[in-house]
């Protein structure tokens, strides 16, 4: 029996591969991406009674904390500040998620790196897929909330959510590709990044609020305006600030002693979230190019290395 | 034919860090000076294998074939150089890479299929075979960690068989499970022969090329030293092992000829004899299938010398086989052995110096390669020494039970724990036999054949009648005790 002998797919093992062939490669392998992405689902919280409801609790039991720290303790007087909170939280939950998950990757799967031949992105591209989806779950309990207290979104900056996805996730993967492969030769990279994500978690209007930054500088002059700047360049504050508006919905709530509190800029339109997200997307995008080629530049040592 | 996989001049560089510093502050601390050392575990290799070929990648550990391969599959970059596969590749390098242990086997099939780039919907179509094939349809649902390793093994073949592959990669993995498992993987990698598929194999096992192997090539230091059919390149493989272990064993051999200076034992064991320095020359010329080779070595490096040989510029002591002749008890002057003969095997050898633990093997092979009886003395707890100078192994042996046809054979001395390769010739002789009955087969294995009348269906059960006798074993030969 002689075997087919249609046009088999060619390979090249090469130290050259273009950007093109890689992704190519990542598409012929989707649904290993899929079952990895549920392994990495199911594996954490088998043999577990609660199952997958430990991944629901540590971030809700986070927002409880913050809850009674922020609003029963310093009373900061934000209204309806559960749902302030799960707007930030959801974003960054993910973001964080995406990120540590990816960075670990390549090592936590040395077995199948180094005896297996598949595009080695998958791995940290698994982890991302499983931050996801545990974004979805956790999107389901803000709804309940949002029917709870019977807020309503921003319709009209609703559209606005599917950019700013499309940034934390472009940015998630960028990051967590590029420490991904990092981490292999030095494994320094993850406990820094595990620091670096607290200081830009703080770093983020989550658990305070944008118009607590902001106002102090108002009017230019002040010699802190470097410093707002500075602030101003973290990509995943349009990208929180998009989902407060868009869901949270309103600027300027009016507080318990009937002032209102300054959330977010009262001025600010559709366009002014949309175009911060269009650049965050841009930085994004390049990062990941960059990520990509660093990791390409690496990928072929990694069996050696792990 | 057209190739199916292209190696084009890949190289693969490696630097060997005397310690791997992999946190931060050990980089810093060292920077700049970590010390390492260049090491090429491939160098230029070239290689073309043709569609439907079952290729071996012959080599000792760390020749760097292993690097080849996992180039080949995909693992490991090459530094420099290309790769080039025509076809689905499936690489076995371990059995049930990736299995996870809190999933079920069902679940662990489709993650470890997805990995080995098959489609969901393939395997839909195939897992009804994938677990049949395991032998395990009770435990599919179980977790894999309550497998038996063996039961592991087998799901992660089952999965690695069923993905049709057109290039399949082996390394070595072919060696494990059960007797009878392993039959059913031999007989899959036959099917896949058949099929035309191209099979790529690493191993060191000589016995493995000559069996399944259409062609084979040899590494040795990240060089590609041999190539061409088994026979050729297990020659080959041994000629370099061979000189490796001649270098190698440099250091080691000074200890041993220390203790080897004494008088040639004459407690031999059974089968083996070993004949005097004296008595060489008189039968270097007996047989006719006698075949002389490598026995211009230089004898002058003598006992005296050896000692001192390791140091500097004079060869290691060597113990080479200088010939090897079949003699038939009975009658010199042929060239061939008839069936259920007293053979005696002789082989000659010429030690530059004295060994103590020396093992001559013979093994005698059929035509495909298939192993049908070796001799060596290492089953016998006696030690054989040999003093510096000429001398002979004869292999007696009381009746041959081969029958018609031409074995070829192998040749060689090693030491007792096989560890040095003294010299070895790998099919470099032929053992021609000669039958002279029409016995057909591969071994005349005498048989008595006798013949019981039909026993009436109500007859009381009584003993039997005794049978008339047909004796079977041919006239011309009297049946050998």
């Amino acid at each position: 029996m002689v075997r087919r002998d249609g046009d088999k797919p060619l390979r090249v093992v090469s130290p050259k591969i273009t950007l093109r062939q890689r992704v190519q490669a990542i598409w012929t392998y989707r649904e290993l991406l899929g079952e990895m992405t549920r392994k990495e689902l199911t594996v954490q919280y088998k043999n577990s009674i609660l199952g997958f409801l430990w991944s629901m609790l540590n971030p809700a039991i986070n927002l409880v904390v913050y809850f009674v720290v922020f609003q029963l303790i310093l009373k900061n007087g934000i209204p309806r500040f559960a749902i302030y909170l799960m707007c930030g939280t959801l974003v960054w939950n993910f973001f964080s998620m995406g990120v540590s998950g990816a960075c670990g990757s390549i090592v936590g799967n040395s077995p199948i790196i180094k005896k297996v031949s598949f595009p080695r992105e998958i791995p940290a591209l698994a982890q991302i897929g499983s931050a996801l989806t545990q974004m979805g779950f956790q999107t389901i309990v803000l709804i309940v909330f949002l029917l709870a207290f019977r807020s309503g979104p921003a319709v009209a900056y609703l559209p606005l959510l599917i950019p700013a996805l499309i940034a934390v996730i472009l940015l998630a993967t960028a990051i967590g590709i590029l420490f991904a492969a990092l981490n292999v030769k030095l494994r320094d990279v993850g406990y820094l990044l595990g620091i670096g994500l607290q200081v830009w978690f703080w770093g983020t209007p989550i658990v305070y609020t944008y118009a607590q930054i902001r106002d102090p500088i108002q009017f230019g002059h002040s010699p802190y305006l470097w410093l707002f700047i500075l602030y101003r360049l973290n990509p995943v504050t349009p990208i929180v600030l998009t989902f407060q508006r868009a869901i949270y919905s309103v600027t300027s709530p009016i507080g318990t002693g009937g002032v209102p509190v300054h959330i977010l800029p009262d001025h600010a339109g559709l366009w002014w979230y949309g175009w911060q997200l269009l650049a965050v997307i841009g930085f994004a995008g390049a990062l990941l190019l960059f990520a990509l080629s660093v990791f390409a530049k690496r990928e072929g040592s990694f069996a050696e290395q792990l | 034919m057209a190739t199916a996989i292209e190696v084009r001049s890949v190289s693969k560089h490696f630097r060997l860090y005397h310690e791997q510093f992999t946190s931060l502050k050990e980089r810093m601390l060292h920077w700049g000076k970590v010390p390492y050392e260049d090491f090429w575990a491939l160098r230029d290799i070239e290689l073309e294998i043709e569609e439907g070929q079952t290729f071996g990648l012959l080599g000792h550990n760390g020749s760097g074939k292993s690097t080849l391969l996992k180039c080949t599959a995909g693992i490991v970059q090459p530094t420099s150089g290309e790769i080039m596969t025509r076809g689905r590749v499936a690489a076995l390098l371990e059995l049930g890479a990736g299995f996870q242990p809190a999933m079920s086997g069902r679940e662990n099939i489709y993650l470890n299929a997805s990995l080995l780039g098959m489609s969901r919907k393939y395997v839909d179509r195939r897992f009804d075979d994938i677990v049949a094939f395991a032998e395990l349809e009770q435990f599919i649902d179980n977790q894999v960690k309550y497998y038996s390793s063996g039961m592991y093994i087998r799901l992660g073949f089952a999965v690695a068989v069923h993905m049709d592959p057109d290039i399949l990669i082996v390394d070595e993995v072919l060696a494990v499970g059960d007797e009878l498992f392993q039959r059913k993987c031999f007989d899959r990698v036959r099917q896949f022969q058949r099929e035309g598929r191209t099979i790529v194999v690493v191993t060191h096992s000589p016995d493995l090329v000559r069996q399944v192997c259409d062609r084979a090539a040899v590494l040795d230091h990240g060089h590609l030293v041999g190539l061409g059919s088994p026979a050729e390149a297990v020659r080959s493989y041994r000629e370099h092992l061979l000189r490796r272990q001649a270098y190698l064993d440099a250091g080691e051999m000074t200890e041993m000829l220390s203790l080897a200076q004494s008088e040639p034992s004459s407690g031999s064991p059974a089968q083996v004899e070993q004949r005097g320095p004296e008595s060489a020359d008189g039968n270097a010329d007996a047989g006719p299938s006698a075949i002389a080779v490598k026995s211009d070595e230089d004898a002058s490096v003598g006992a005296s010398t050896a000692g001192t040989a390791l140091d500097g510029n004079h060869p290691p002591a060597t113990l080479t086989i200088s010939y090897v002749h079949i003699e038939p008890a009975h009658s010199a002057g042929r060239h061939y052995v008839e069936t259920g003969e007293p053979m005696q095997l002789v082989v000659g050898y010429r030690a530059s110096a004295a060994y103590a633990d020396v093992v001559p093997s013979v093994i005698v092979y059929d035509q495909k390669g298939t192993v049908l009886f070796s001799a060596d003395t290492r089953l016998y707890p006696a030690e054989i020494e040999v003093p510096s100078g000429d001398g002979e192994f004869v292999f007696s042996f009381d009746s041959l039970p081969l029958l018609d046809g031409d074995y070829p054979l192998t040749v060689g001395v090693t030491s007792y724990d096989q560890y040095s390769v003294y010299d070895w010739q790998e099919q470099q002789h032929t053992l021609s036999v000669i039958t002279r009955n029409g016995q057909t087969g591969l071994v005349s294995v005498p048989a008595r054949i006798s013949q019981r009348p039909p026993v009436a269906s109500d007859a009381p059960v009584g003993p039997e009648p005794d049978p008339a006798a047909v004796d079977a074993q041919p006239a011309s030969k009297t049946p050998i005790a």
